[in-house]
């Protein structure tokens, strides 16, 4: 393990203070970050190219949008496993719409959207009002999606043929060079640090997480929050079924089968505590590239796609591990 | 006669199965301390929860500044003037301590929250109670004490006319309890009504004008603090007159059962040593951070130790591990009986076997009629009030769950029995039951190590006492030679 470095002296420093912060919470994760792009970039010729690192991450950029949502979820305490499904259920569904039904481009996505919008808000009121465990309303949500985007798609992918726009929504790039995706998964990067650092909500949802019975003396409305947050999660999940379905061409009801690990492994990797009230943004879009990191340098070494699921687990562990161990370290120190 | 601050008249609450709250009332003038008193589940909570507007009561009505209120939510309590410090800390860990002062009513500027703001505004409040911490700091690196502090600040902020303390010094320690009654008299002296619940006697004479007695959810008095004594209250709170509070018969020693060599740990133990005989309590004084369950725990096994060697009846147990420790007899019964003690969810006979699982399974076979017996025992031994063995321990008052702490332990049939606390968070009826059976223990032999912060319970029981200051033991004390001033005196033998 590296030195240990304190910086919690720059802790009220405006400018320095934050960025001490989040290299404090994250410097784990930081360091397997550069440690993997210094060896892949000795070990191969094309990591460290413009294109490569665009290939990286318009790769990330689905998991990048249900990280920002699944983030938020954990962050209560809670999980959200819808996302596999939702994926493949909006973007049947509106890519159906489309080839099926004749329907408007803009009219087809907002639909597909306002799907994640009301299936996520209904999951969040479970959760709010039953008490049933949010892992449980969400799995069963999940099945309920699935089946739902092969009953849309009456059991097989839907081509689209009807409309040559809606797939330059994930395949046009910006400026002839980047990606549409990366530039989504950029705002909604900033979208989410912008509510979770600014504004009532983002106070709100680090209070439930972190003692839920504090934010209710303080007049907090817990199940508002509760419902916002399931509702971002199902958005984000919509959004990224629509990106997906314009990038194929089609509608496929059976893709992205645990699309949600790679999402609940990029904030845990980030330093997202899975028992709640604790992460940051930034650390969500570190998780996010040490996963597509992963997975495009074992790709670029020629490492067999199944050797790299068993990677990929080893990796996370050692990761989170060494994080903890040294977060325990910080701690017995600051007593 | 000064202005009536709050009129709280015939209030009923009722919960599926328990009236909590029948025909209750209390009166706070301002400018003043109220003791509220009662035993574990006497109502205090609850009744304090309906004015804090956590609880909608059935019956009854709340007045005021004079003014009949009606009070559905936290935040029309808030806005009544009426502010609560829990029991347990009601602040978010991980923000920090500006953010937990607003939080609920974050400062915003051009629709965002605004930080800068909340740290000025926040500091303003701190100055006030006197605490000094950046409002930046996130809370969880505070120490409980100056946690409460920054309750006291987010309380004042409210702009306050009453502020409700539940036991607001259940995890302080003394000197943190100083600072805390420096700052209630301070508010007192602003005009703020204060409602203080508190088991602790002591506390409720030192700083109490008044006090308001309830019993079984009702009222049972009130009193001028001054005019009163211990036995008045505690008779007014129990219903009847507790004869001998502490219970102990003194007798001769037997052999050093258990004994610990120059117990070391880095820097939060240095070289401690101590040997308990058959038949003895001995007591562990010392402020909260002294290092007393530090030390314990690290005899079991349960705390990492640098150095230092334990034995139990002479023989040497320093690496064996806890389990091997215990089967030679050795029990100890934590401080937290929620989170080290307990499984609030499970049943009293679940809770009561977890330790002595061996004694009726053997392999495949649960001999159910063998635990059956051993919970009963348990249950009839120490007086516990359960309707039945499958109670879940959640649902019992904090006295039957320190019983059944007891009892987990017992059931192994212990030579050494170590108390982390024994008596915190319960009632004095229950304190004085187990002060009766952690005698009897000590009559039929065992050998019993108290760990406590409360001194009348430590110069009462205990025939020798160690006092601890920063991981150290600082001084020793003979039941001869017992004297408060002399063992404060060793608590504070390191600040010199």
């Amino acid at each position: 393990m590296k030195k240990k470095i304190d910086l919690s002296k720059y802790d009220d420093h405006v400018i320095l203070g934050p960025i001490s912060r989040y290299l404090n919470a994250n410097f784990g994760i930081l360091a397997a970050f550069i440690i993997l792009c210094v060896v892949l970039a000795i070990a191969t010729d094309s990591f460290m190219t413009v294109n490569n690192w665009l290939t990286i991450l318009r790769n990330v950029s689905t998991t990048g949008y249900l990280a920002i949502g699944v983030m938020l979820a954990i962050m209560l305490g809670g999980i959200d496993l819808i996302a596999g499904a939702m994926i493949a259920c909006s973007g049947c569904l509106v890519v159906s719409l489309m080839e099926r039904y004749g329907c408007n481009m803009v009219l087809a996505i907002a639909i597909g959207l306002l799907l994640g919008l009301v299936v996520g808000m209904v999951n969040g009121v479970i959760i709010a009002y039953s008490g049933i465990h949010p892992f449980v309303v969400t799995l069963a949500m999940q099945s309920i999606l699935r089946g739902a985007a092969f009953l849309i798609a009456n059991g097989q992918p839907v081509p689209l043929y009807a409309n040559t726009v809606f797939p330059k929504i994930g395949t046009g790039l910006a400026f002839q060079i980047l990606p549409y995706p990366i530039i989504y998964m950029l705002i909604f990067f900033f979208a989410q640090y912008m509510l979770l650092n600014k504004t009532k909500m983002g106070r709100y949802i680090y209070a439930v997480g972190g003692n839920a019975t504090a934010a209710q003396f303080s007049g907090i409305d817990i199940k508002k929050v509760k419902i916002m947050v399931w509702t971002i999660s199902g958005f984000l999940a919509s959004f990224a079924g629509i990106v997906l379905a314009a990038r194929l061409t089609s509608g496929q009801p059976g893709t992205s089968v645990g699309a949600e690990t790679d999402a609940i492994a990029s904030c845990v990797l980030g330093g997202t505590s899975m028992y709640g009230g604790v992460g940051g943004t930034g650390g969500v879009l570190i998780g996010v590239l040490v996963i597509g990191v992963i997975s495009n340098g074992l790709t670029l070494l020629h490492v067999n796609s199944n050797w790299q699921y068993v990677a990929k687990g080893i990796i996370i562990l050692l990761a989170v591990y060494i994080d903890m161990i040294r977060q325990q370290k910080m701690q017995a120190r600051s007593e | 006669m000064p202005k009536t601050l709050v009129e709280m008249k015939g209030i009923v609450k009722t919960f599926p199965g328990v009236k909590a709250l029948d025909n209750a009332q209390l009166t706070l003038y301002e400018g003043e301390v109220l003791g509220l008193l009662g035993e574990n589940g006497a109502g205090k909570s609850t009744l304090m929860n309906v004015l804090g507007g956590v609880y909608v009561p059935d019956e009854g009505t709340i007045a005021i500044d004079g003014q009949q209120v009606s009070i559905h939510t936290v935040q029309e309590a808030q806005g009544y003037g009426v502010a609560f410090i829990h029991q347990e800390i009601a602040l978010v860990p991980y923000l920090s301590v500006a953010e937990n002062i607003f939080l609920g009513r974050e400062r915003m500027s051009a629709g965002m929250v605004d930080k800068k703001k909340m740290y000025k505004e926040a500091r303003q409040w701190l100055d006030m109670v006197g605490l000094d911490v950046n409002p930046a700091t996130m809370l969880c690196k505070l120490s409980i004490g100056r946690q409460q502090m920054v309750e006291i600040a987010k309380a004042c902020s409210l702009n306050m006319k009453l502020l409700i303390m539940d036991e607001p010094t259940s995890s302080l320690s003394e000197s943190e309890v100083k600072s805390l009654f420096e700052m209630i008299e301070k508010l007192k002296s602003q005009g703020i009504g204060i409602i203080y619940i508190s088991h602790k006697l002591d506390e409720i004479f030192t700083i109490t004008d008044r006090v308001c007695v309830m019993r079984d959810g009702g009222y049972v008095g009130t009193i001028i603090t001054k005019e009163s004594n211990r036995d008045e209250l505690v008779s007014m709170m129990v219903g009847r007159t507790l004869e001998n509070y502490y219970t102990r018969t003194f007798h001769e020693l037997g052999e050093v059962v258990f004994e610990a060599k120059n117990i070391s740990s880095g820097v939060r133990l240095k070289d401690c040593s101590f040997k308990v005989r058959k038949g003895e309590i001995v007591g562990f004084y010392g402020l909260v951070g002294a290092g007393r369950s530090e030390l314990l725990k690290a005899t079991m096994g349960l705390y990492p130790k640098k150095e230092g060697t334990v034995y139990v009846k002479g023989e040497d147990v320093t690496n064996l591990p806890t389990m091997k420790i215990q089967e030679k007899g050795v029990a100890l019964v934590p401080e937290n009986r929620k989170l080290e003690g307990l499984i609030l969810k499970n049943t009293i006979s679940f809770n009561m076997g977890i330790s002595v699982l061996r004694k009726f399974v053997n392999h495949l076979h649960v001999d159910r009629s063998k635990e059956r017996a051993i919970v009963d025992n348990g249950i009839k031994a120490l007086a516990i009030k359960t309707p039945s063995r499958d109670q879940r321990v959640g649902n019992l008052s904090g006295g039957n769950q320190q019983k059944v702490v007891l009892a987990k332990w017992l059931a192994s049939d212990p030579e050494v029995l170590i108390l982390d606390e024994p008596t915190r968070g319960v009632d004095v009826g229950a304190k004085a039951e187990i002060y009766k059976i952690i005698n009897d223990l000590a009559g039929q032999g065992m050998a019993i190590i108290m760990i406590s912060s409360e001194m009348p319970e430590i110069v009462n029981m205990c025939d020798h006492i160690f006092v601890m200051s920063d991981g150290k033991i600082t001084g020793e004390l003979d039941r001869s030679e017992m004297d408060q001033e002399r063992i404060l005196q060793y608590v504070f033998a390191e600040d010199k």
